[in-house]
């Protein structure tokens, strides 16, 4: 363990996870705010004020950067120092490197946030930075490579976890996409403004050969990690099969980089394209499933700690969603499918169902683990957990409910004809429909949204316990050495 | 056979046979469409867009108008009663980056030009619900009261020739521009005549209603109105786009 010896250099770096981990909450509360005031403008278009920095399409790509590079990268920048460290017991490669990884990533968010604001976007959606901020995120993931890579080599026993492959096969690829999909020609050198290489069908599909993986390998790959590593240890259990783990993992990594034109169905990339992106989807759906069944049947045999540890309910129940929008993004990535869903409010509420049912609560329940060990002392609450449980999941169900209703009925609507072979309705009347969706949409948000505030204050109150508990064991000791 | 207990052991190895098992799918879905002839269909009327349509289209991009509007009509029947003919390659082979989008809060745009006086763009993008009364869309009233910057619009349009569009800045481009375009596109193709072509332009199609001044509104309006009006559609059999997809 990792205790704070006075004078003495800790067993591990724990000082750069904490850093991490509490940017993850602060992102997070930031990231998820600015969805539910987006989601509130699509319902109530007032709300945008007038202001062009505020306005729907400035704040979108802010919330989707705050949420899955803040939140979602700060979290994964923190469990995978603390996973790598754990599982091949020793510390990080180099102290300044790791905060150097700090400083870059927490940067590279926030100028994104801000430039988007002040209308400075590639307009490539989930890769909206512009140039300058591309080539900070460049150079602090070839140093978190390298910090990763090189602790991983100075590892205590000759086994690679299977975490640390899905961490490591997760900082390849976003490496490989990000500089691929960024290639761009700056308008100058003191210019903001820069135009992609590529343009128009090819451009099209190297944007979503990105944007499907950075789902697959930032959303999917480096949270099994998480899921690899936390499962098992919250659970007291080792992983229902280590077979499994091989054949999904390499699997998973060979599919998922065909997947992506199945987002451009039906446009103007070659119908072989797209076929193959259907049928490489389709064949995705085993590696997906083997990795939830691998976490869910990890706690066979000890189903009961459902009922007394609800950490143990948040994997279980990210697991659950995983299988579920696993299942449904195959669905959706059949043609016919796709002819309704796509443009439509089914794939937001697909993607959230990811998102927040995934991501988010394998996240949440890692870090109820993680958090008080970080500072060795014990969760302040228990029944906070479960009260942010139940606002998540009653929040997911409200979102991803609603989107079905909102994009099935507008697909139909728009498709629909009249006896005399005329258009039933007008786009504007499918629009003035989604009004109610929309509102519950926001609802939905909201509540997962206090669900992180719940986290944060329970963490909060976590951290601010360990140190008046360390304080009083030092006046305990101090106290003892005067007397004797 | 190597047993998998080697690659576990061996993080060198296991970066090599990830880096390996990754790259075929891209390789495989995306290199070929820079080398396929038919990916991209052989049709008459695409020109790269002019000074002030590049300008008002940088201001589609800063205002995030693709995260709710498409720029890809697909081949169903009601979108081609709704919005026209289904989106070629073609059409958005100088689109540096595409447009398409993948959301639809909006209609799609992708033929929007002509559609609508450039009245009706002003005082719906000024607010969108006096002509259109349910429309969730945020006003845009900056955009008529902001002068339009075009200091840089020379290197703008030298970085997109760094990519690949021909805008012309010696006389050789230029008269190629002249044999592939016509003489009156390739004027505006010129980037070293840019500005005065960007101004001319403003001036005559005066799409922001406001003669004395040249503002964000006139270049955005430009861009919409030009969307989808390049090709010709009668000049083609109804098959002919078939055969490239």
């Amino acid at each position: 363990m990792a205790q704070t010896g006075i004078g003495g250099v800790q067993q591990y770096n724990y000082d750069i996870i904490k850093k991490f981990a509490i940017m993850t909450l602060v992102w997070g509360l930031l990231g998820m705010a600015t969805g539910v005031y987006i989601a509130s403008e699509l319902a109530w278009p007032f709300l945008n004020f007038d202001i062009p920095q505020i306005t729907f399409g400035r704040l979108r790509p802010v919330h989707t950067t705050l949420v899955i590079f803040g939140f979602g990268g700060s979290a994964l920048f923190a469990t995978s120092y603390y996973v790598v460290q754990r599982t091949c017991q020793t510390r990080l490669y180099s102290d300044w490197m790791a905060t150097l990884t700090f400083w870059g990533w927490q940067s590279a968010v926030a100028l994104g946030a801000v430039s988007y604001m002040f209308g400075y976007t590639q307009s490539r959606e989930y890769a909206e930075f512009e140039w300058p901020i591309d080539l900070i995120i460049l150079v602090t993931w070839v140093v978190y490579f390298t910090v990763y890579i090189m602790t991983v080599r100075r590892r205590s026993q000759p086994h690679i976890y299977v975490a640390n492959w899905f961490y490591i096969a997760f900082i390849l690829v976003i490496a490989l996409l990000h500089i691929f999909n960024n290639l761009a020609v700056p308008v100058g050198l003191f210019s903001l403004k820069s135009y992609s290489l590529f343009s128009g069908v090819q451009d099209a599909m190297t944007e979503w050969w990105y944007g499907h993986n950075a789902v697959g390998f930032f959303l999917t790959a480096a949270f099994l990690g998480m899921m690899y590593y936390f499962v098992p240890k919250q659970a007291g259990r080792p992983v229902y099969s280590y077979r499994l783990s091989i054949v999904h993992f390499w699997s998973l990594a060979f599919l998922y980089m065909w997947v992506g034109a199945h987002h451009l169905h039906w446009t103007a990339l070659p119908d072989w394209t797209s076929t193959l992106a259907a049928t490489f989807s389709i064949m995705l759906l085993l590696p997906s499933w083997g990795g939830m069944i691998n976490g869910i049947m990890t706690l066979s045999g000890a189903w009961d700690k459902l009922r007394t540890d609800p950490i143990m309910l948040f994997l279980i129940t990210s697991l659950s969603f995983y299988g579920m929008s696993t299942f449904e993004g195959p669905l959706m990535s059949l043609k016919s499918v796709n002819a309704l869903s796509h443009y439509t409010d089914w794939t937001i509420g697909h993607v959230h169902s990811g998102a927040l049912g995934w991501v988010a609560m394998v996240s949440f329940g890692s870090f109820y683990h993680m958090v008080p060990r970080l500072y060795d002392t014990r969760v302040y609450s228990t029944r906070l957990i479960y009260l942010h449980f139940w606002l998540a999941t009653f929040g997911i169900v409200l979102y991803i409910t609603s989107m079905w209703v909102a994009g099935i009925v507008q697909g139909l609507m728009l498709r629909s004809f009249d006896d005399y072979g005329n258009l039933s309705y007008t786009f504007v009347e499918s629009v003035a429909f989604l009004h109610k969706p929309y509102v519950w949409r926001a609802l939905g948000g909201l509540f997962f949204l206090s669900g992180v505030a719940v986290m944060a204050f329970n963490l909060f109150m976590t951290i601010r316990r360990s140190r008046t508990e360390a304080a009083e064991l030092e006046t305990r000791i101090a106290v003892k050495m005067a007397r004797a | 056979m190597i047993k998998h207990e080697s690659i576990e052991t061996n993080v060198g190895l296991l970066i090599i046979l990830t880096l390996i098992v990754v790259s075929i799918g891209g390789l495989v879905e995306i290199v070929p469409l820079f080398y396929i002839d038919d990916t991209i269909e052989e049709v008459e009327g695409i020109r790269p867009y002019t000074a002030l349509e590049l300008r008002g289209r940088d201001i589609y991009q800063r205002e995030g108008c693709y995260l709710c509007h498409s720029q890809m009509i697909r081949p169903f029947r009601d979108e081609l009663l709704r919005y026209g003919h289904y989106s070629l390659a073609a059409e958005s082979q100088y689109d540096h980056p595409f447009q398409w989008g993948s959301k639809r809060t909006g209609p799609d745009l992708a033929r929007v030009g002509g559609k609508y006086s450039n009245e009706w763009h002003v005082a719906h993008l000024n607010n969108p619900r006096d002509v259109v009364p349910q429309s969730i869309m945020p006003n845009y009233p900056w955009l008529l009261a902001t002068d339009l910057d075009y200091s840089d619009v020379q290197d703008r349009m030298r970085a997109l020739k760094v990519t690949g569009v021909p805008y012309s800045e010696t006389q050789a481009e230029y008269d190629a521009n002249v044999t592939e375009f016509g003489a009156d596109v390739a004027d505006q193709l010129d980037i070293l005549r840019a500005e005065e072509h960007l101004m001319q332009q403003a001036l005559a199609g005066n799409y922001d209603g406001q003669r004395s001044r040249i503002t964000e509104m006139d270049a955005l309006v430009a861009y919409l109105q030009v969307l989808g009006t390049m090709v010709d559609f009668s000049k083609y059999d109804e098959g002919y786009f078939a055969e490239f997809r």
